[in-house]
């Protein structure tokens, strides 16, 4: 396979990935927003931070309401993490890796393009979202759905599993990293409505809410939660999940290239640190510096898998 | 079928059959259908200059233009005969150039013209191939009456909505095929595969390996290519995949690089060695002219094609013809005036309105004139362009070019329709596609069908007879 084409894969289902959790993170935001007990410009604010791209909106913008981070985010074009921007470049690489992507794989991102494109025209009116944002989860859904059921398990397909998994990785770090004061036993009053308001969000955020509930008995604590966002190896968003996800597949290019490679050290390396912590001594270490380091680490598994796999000349 | 007086042409009789059973209705739904599906699958075409338009669909008339089996192997074989030529004529023009010697053609012609590479004298391709792929455009007068317009021997484009088209008719309307048996297009892909791969070079050890070379996502055709790279099988490269390795073209692939054998580039001439060509360029692969003329890699179609499809020396071609093959033309010539010549300069200035004039090096429809759609304004600022660099341009009459019927809002209406068909040449021989691109002038009356233009398709078929 052309390196170029493998990065072309990893760049659309980074995007495609990024496009879904922009939209799950709106949601979320939304929602604390209409919670009483909240201040709805410090949550917008966290979003926005989260979405990384707190730098451009504060050139744009000099508050944080609603309706300006929801265009932001959705539809803004100049914003290159909005959902339609990344749609764009999602379809951009499809285009470019047509001749490696099923007909089914390319139709679904075409259309899901022209669809959001239609639908993100217009400015997004708040009675709107919820359908809007639905629409967002469905058509990224569409696309992963046609993936699994119609392209080889090869190195194409490992390719964007890698790009999926070192994406969401990164978003459900940094979605802990903007809210991991919540988390912190220390500042939390266990049981307040608060917290219990700002853990829900966090995990709606990566639409665990219902799957939290069902594993940990509603037992909502600042380590139950830490837990099954960082360690739970069930739970598809999860680091330890993305993390284990990215070694296999990293495994299968080994496996079919007959090549281990730096990246496949450097990710061996992320799995032993996952595997030997435990919620204790990740909190023992320091939440934050733990996410930190997990994020670093991971940015560059993800530069060492370009240079490896020769996606640039 | 046609609308003339003289009802429907034998062709069409099958298909008239069938058409005056359907409900219009249907049609009309059908025909939205297809622009969906077009969409849908991204056929589309980039037009430069338009951003708001970036990628624009082809429109697609769903009525198929149909040629008997004894039409089609008239056409061929004057296709045939002409491809021949066009490849002799190159082989002698980079080499002896007999044709030169005997008068047949001016040495000015060829000196001075900027299609024609230095580079390439001297230089044989594998089994004496230059054109790997031809898309000759031809148009009709009247029964057996074919002409060619151009002979598209550098890097004719248009081959996959031949694919498309059909594949499109047999997806709305499979009835009719179970009903008219036409001659299928879709073994093209394959086809050229092993066309190009028997142009490897003869030091190729093994399976030689096929790639095609793109501008990349933003030029107009690059659909095509990723289409063609696709049914092919082959790797889709631009020129920052590839580099010079050993002596060898080689792409850079998650395993290291890969030798090219067989390189089927859809970038012109003058963009594919910065170092042998223009230095600017990105598009291309620097060094690639000096592994093609060290005989390891197949550059197809072969540089310097464009000194054959010139329109300057489309008005010799039915000497070329001669010249090469001891035959005469089966298929004719337009008439062409070449401005360069100080008589034909006169005529074409003084019957400007009554003509179409076409740069030399012009594709696409672009900076042509067709004098009786052209207003006197347009006409004046043209005889002036045309006075300063006459040798820039050639003129030819306006054909009485038939019609088909297309599927129009009120109903069948006839437009102008031209012909592309597409041949395939290697050392082991000729394929010419049964069918072609037509492409047809949706304004009525006109007789301009580039798509950069407002042109659509149809699909076209060869009747099994």
């Amino acid at each position: 396979m052309l390196g170029k084409t493998a990065g072309g894969l990893y760049w659309m289902f980074r995007f495609l990935e990024r496009s879904e959790n922009t939209a799950r993170l709106v949601e979320a935001g939304f929602r604390i927003a209409l919670t009483r007990s909240s201040d709805p410009a410090s949550e917008w604010k966290s979003v926005v931070t989260t979405a990384g791209v707190r730098t451009n909106y504060d050139a744009k913008y000099d508050s944080y309401s609603a309706a300006s981070v929801v265009d932001f985010l959705l539809r803004d074009t100049t914003n290159p993490s909005s959902v339609i921007s990344a749609m764009e470049k999602a379809r951009t690489n499809a285009r470019m890796v047509r001749t490696a992507l099923t007909t089914e794989v390319w139709e679904a991102v075409n259309e899901s393009w022209m669809r959001l494109k239609d639908v993100l025209k217009p400015p997004v009116k708040e009675t709107a979202l919820p359908e809007i944002l639905g629409e967002i989860r469905r058509h990224c859904a569409l696309v992963r759905g046609a993936m699994q059921g119609t392209m080889l398990r090869n190195d194409i397909y490992d390719f964007t599993q890698i790009g999926t998994a070192l994406e969401r990785a990164d978003n459900t770090a940094r979605i802990i990293d903007v809210k991991y004061y919540t988390l912190l036993p220390s500042a939390s009053f266990v049981g307040s409505a608060l917290d219990n308001v700002q853990w829900e969000t966090i995990l709606r955020s990566v639409s665990a809410h219902r799957s939290f509930r069902w594993l940990n008995n509603d037992e909502m604590t600042p380590a139950t939660v830490a837990e099954f966002l960082i360690l739970d190896s069930r739970f598809p968003r999860s680091l330890s999940f993305c993390s284990r996800n990215l070694e296999d597949n990293l495994n299968f290019l080994a496996k079919d290239y007959g090549v281990r490679l730096p990246c496949h050290d450097m990710i061996d390396a992320q799995r032993d640190k996952l595997r030997h912590h435990t919620i204790t001594s990740i909190f023992d270490e320091g939440l934050h510096q733990f996410i930190t380091e997990f994020i670093s680490d991971n940015n560059a598994i993800g530069q060492q898998i370009e240079k490896d796999y020769r996606f640039i000349g | 079928m046609l609308l003339n007086s003289d009802g429907v042409r034998a062709p069409y009789a099958e298909y008239q059959k069938w058409f005056s059973q359907e409900d219009a209705a249907r049609l009309t739904r059908k025909s939205k259908e297809a622009e969906a599906f077009f969409r849908r699958t991204g056929i589309t075409f980039n037009v430069y200059g338009q951003a708001a338009a970036q990628e624009r669909l082809i429109p697609f008339d769903l009525i198929p233009r149909i040629i008997s089996n004894r039409e089609w192997t008239k056409l061929s074989k004057g296709i045939a005969q002409r491809v021949r030529a066009i490849n002799a004529f190159l082989h002698d023009i980079y080499h002896r150039q007999e044709i030169l010697r005997a008068g047949i053609v001016p040495v000015e012609l060829i000196s001075r013209n900027e299609a024609f590479l230095p580079q390439m004298i001297g230089v044989t391709p594998p089994g004496r191939v230059y054109t790997h792929i031809v898309g000759t455009d031809i148009v009709r007068t009247g029964e057996d009456d074919f002409f060619v317009l151009e002979d598209n021997a550098r890097t004719p484009s248009g081959v996959s909505y031949m694919l498309e088209n059909r594949e499109t008719m047999l997806h709305m309307f499979p009835e009719l095929f179970s009903q008219i048996k036409v001659q299928p297009v879709s073994d093209y892909p394959k086809n050229l595969r092993r066309s190009l791969a028997a142009c490897a070079p003869e030091n190729c050890g093994g399976k030689p390996t096929v790639a095609i070379l793109t501008p990349g996502i933003h030029n107009s055709a690059y659909f095509e290519h990723s289409f063609l790279a696709d049914q092919m099988g082959v790797e889709l490269v631009e020129g920052h995949d590839l580099r010079v390795v050993d002596g060898h073209i080689a792409m850079r692939t998650t395993e290291g690089y890969q030798v090219i054998d067989v390189l089927y580039r859809r970038v012109d001439d003058d963009y594919l060695d910065p170092l042998n060509f223009k230095p600017e360029s990105m598009l291309g692969v620097p060094g690639i002219m000096d592994v093609y003329r060290a005989g390891n890699i197949t550059i197809a179609n072969a540089p310097g094609t464009g000194i054959a499809d010139d329109k300057a020396i489309y008005s010799y071609m039915p000497d070329i013809v001669e010249f090469y093959t001891g035959e005469k033309a089966i298929l004719k010539n337009v008439q062409t005036w070449r401005c360069s010549e100080a008589d034909a300069l006169k005529y074409v200035l003084d019957n400007l309105a009554d003509l179409v004039v076409k740069e030399v090096h012009g594709s696409g429809g672009y900076g042509m004139l067709v004098g009786p759609a052209a207003s006197k304004k347009e006409l004046a600022s043209f005889a002036a362009k045309l006075r300063r660099n006459p040798s820039n341009y050639i003129a030819q009459p306006t054909l009485s070019l038939s019609t088909v019927p297309i599927f129009a809002k009120k109903g069948l209406a006839p437009r102008h329709v031209d012909l592309r068909p597409f041949v395939q040449v290697s050392p082991n021989g000729m394929n010419i596609t049964p069918g072609g691109l037509t492409r047809v002038a949706l304004k009525a009356g006109s007789l301009v069908v580039n798509s950069s233009q407002g042109g659509g398709t149809k699909d076209t078929w060869v009747l099994e007879d």
